[in-house]
């Protein structure tokens, strides 16, 4: 039986091949969290959290006013895009109209491919343009706008797995639609739609390009959401690229706070996802 | 009082209290508004896009006109004498994209086809949970790995070794800097591999069990089963994630633009440095002191909008063939 002993070899040639494989595109994983944790870990200190930055040149400093500027561009792109998205996506899994939903839907897939500097061009044309200086709106803007199609396309996948007899019990108490809708069918995909929320915060916490020429940055604290806003990935970029060793130090020590927000928050997206399978299994 | 209701659907007829009508006039209005504001924000969606493929053109316009045809095919970009070919541009962004397609296209679909058929089932959840935080990872912390770690790593060890053996050839001649061509690629492939191996995977996954229990039952082996049954039926939805990664390529900026040399130029060799369109609109957009400069950075994003537009669509479909509409993909 040498066709069959060939062929066994071949499945186990392949399984190694596609194992390999598997480990060749986790080890960049291991090898950047290394470089992080080493690099990052021992240039972290109690300055990097509370102090702004020192005139160039000068070593020292923190990047207090990036962390916050990071978590305003969050809040305000969550203000502008989860209504948005959500009822968005909420439109998707309910509308019984058939050709509106699909083109909708093709939109957001094509919208989430589309470059993020791209989508920075818009908010400069839409905000930077009109008011003649950069300033945090402009950048949460940008951000608002990659958020909605990643936040509407998980809401309306959640939404559709809420059963059709939840809606129609509720029907039958004689709620009105709306009142269902907004009362039965969001509270039970809750958490499911803030898995998808918090999914969209993980990739807009590290975007860098679109804020480049929309918040821009500044190197002092928060003067208004009219005003120019510092951000830690642009911080961490302009300092990656600086002639400064003590500015790649904390370029390395930015990154290392950056993943592990966006980690922490993927990695809670998660959890909330396992307990909602939990939940609609049982 | 009772009074049957007219018009109501599934209710016709059915004879019901007065108060219980008017409530329910009040509810009709509720939801009319409710509609209104759901309406709106799908409404708001689409002006997005529209607005964002409008602002592009809008703004690209003197360009075009003052350029033309000549925008794309030639390569002198000097900002100075108000000079602008994007040729070295789009150059960059193809090879450089199409390098990384050569590492993480086989890599990538290797590394689903084993989560997904072949790996023992205790590994794959938190395999595929390490390869989906590696998606997650922000551009900018690749590009300070790259800076500092990738770079170096090439100047000193890849690229000499390269040089002395394969030298002869063009694609590996010159001097070896570390940033160049070969480290965006490298780069780019390790930032598109999760996408194309997480995509991949939920094509495998969307293949229905009767293929595989057919093969299986006629005595094929686990993997002559993925070759025959699983890979050929989701073919279509395969090459739909690779363009989806491809999509990623193309428009990736800042850890391309921390690696790649940032020089216009046009050169065989991998070695060289390089430019692509997204790194040059994150280097000199805010720099741009003319207006017919501004407007020809804006013609290359519209340009990458366009190519990434192109991809996009042509993937989507690609992949929702085997998936079933319904599924969206995650990123």
């Amino acid at each position: 039986m040498s066709g069959l002993s060939r062929r066994r070899t071949a499945n186990a040639v392949m399984n190694v091949l596609a194992g390999s494989a598997a480990f060749v595109v986790i080890l960049p994983l291991v090898l950047v969290l290394a470089f992080l944790i080493y690099q990052g870990g021992t240039s972290l200190n109690l300055d990097f959290f509370t102090r702004l930055p020192k005139p160039v040149g000068e070593p020292g400093g923190g990047m207090a006013n990036a962390i916050v500027g990071t978590l305003i561009l969050i809040a305000l792109a969550c203000g502008l895009g989860l209504p948005v998205g959500i009822l968005g996506g909420l439109y998707l899994a309910e509308s019984r109209d058939r050709r509106i939903p699909w083109v909708v839907r093709f939109l957001a897939d094509v919208l989430n491919g589309v470059p993020s500097i791209v989508i920075g061009i818009f908010a400069y044309t839409l905000v930077v343009r009109p008011m003649r200086h950069f300033s945090a709106l402009a950048g949460g803007v940008a951000l608002g706008v990659i958020m909605v199609p990643i936040v509407l396309r998980t809401t309306e996948e959640i939404v559709r797995l809420v059963p059709a007899s939840l809606r129609e019990a509720g029907l039958a108490l004689g709620l009105p639609q709306w009142k269902v809708t907004v009362r039965v069918v969001l509270t039970t995909a809750r958490a499911g739609i803030i898995t998808g929320v918090m999914v969209a915060i993980a990739r807009i916490a590290g975007e860098t390009a679109p804020l480049l020429f929309t918040a821009f940055g500044n190197r002092f604290g928060y003067h208004g959401l009219d005003q120019p806003i510092a951000a830690l990935a642009l911080q961490i970029f302009a300092y990656a690229i600086s002639p400064f060793d003590d500015w790649h130090r904390q370029a390395w020590a930015g990154a290392l706070v950056l993943i592990s927000m966006v980690f922490l928050v993927s990695l809670a997206a998660r959890l909330a996802t396992s307990g909602l399978q939990r939940q609609t299994r049982r | 009082m009772e009074q049957s209701v007219t018009g109501g659907g599934a209710a016709e007829g059915l004879p019901l209290p007065r108060a219980f009508l008017a409530r329910s006039r009040g509810a009709a209005w509720g939801d009319r508004v409710f509609m209104g504001i759901v309406r709106g924000c799908v409404a708001v969606f689409v002006l997005i896009m529209v607005g964002i493929v409008a602002a592009l053109v809008y703004e690209s316009l003197p360009a075009i006109k003052h350029f033309g045809w000549r925008f794309i095919v030639t390569s002198n970009w000097d900002p100075v004498v108000e000079s602008f070919g994007a040729l070295p541009f789009i150059y960059g962004t193809l090879v450089s994209s199409l390098l990384a397609m050569c590492f993480a296209v086989p890599l990538g679909i290797g590394a689903a086809i084993y989560l997904a058929e072949l790996a023992p089932f205790w590994i794959r959840p938190p395999m595929g949970f390490l390869i989906e935080l590696l998606a997650a990872v922000p551009s900018v912390v690749y590009g300070l790995w790259g800076i500092f770690v990738l770079a170096p790593w090439l100047r000193v060890w890849l690229q000499p070794a390269l040089g002395k053996t394969l030298g002869f050839l063009p694609l590996f001649k010159g001097p070896p800097y570390g940033v160049g061509m070969l480290a965006a690629g490298i780069i780019l492939a390790v930032m598109t591999v999760p996408f194309i191996a997480t995509v991949s995977r939920e094509v495998l996954l969307a293949v229905p069990n009767t293929q595989r229990e057919a093969a299986l039952a006629l005595g094929a082996t686990r993997w002559e089963t993925t070759r025959l049954a699983v890979l050929r039926y989701g073919r279509s939805g395969l090459i739909g994630a690779v363009l989806l990664g491809l999509g990623r390529a193309l428009g990736e900026t800042m850890a391309v633009t921390m690696v790649i040399g940032n020089r216009p130029e046009i050169s065989a060799s991998l070695f060289a440095p390089g430019y692509t369109m997204a790194s040059v609109l994150a280097n000199e957009f805010t720099e741009a002191t003319s207006d017919l400069y501004l407007s020809a950075l804006v013609e290359i994003g519209l340009l990458l909008l366009g190519v990434t537009v192109l991809v996009n669509a042509l993937a989507r479909l690609l992949v929702w063939s085997v998936g079933g509409s319904v599924k969206a993909v995650r990123e």
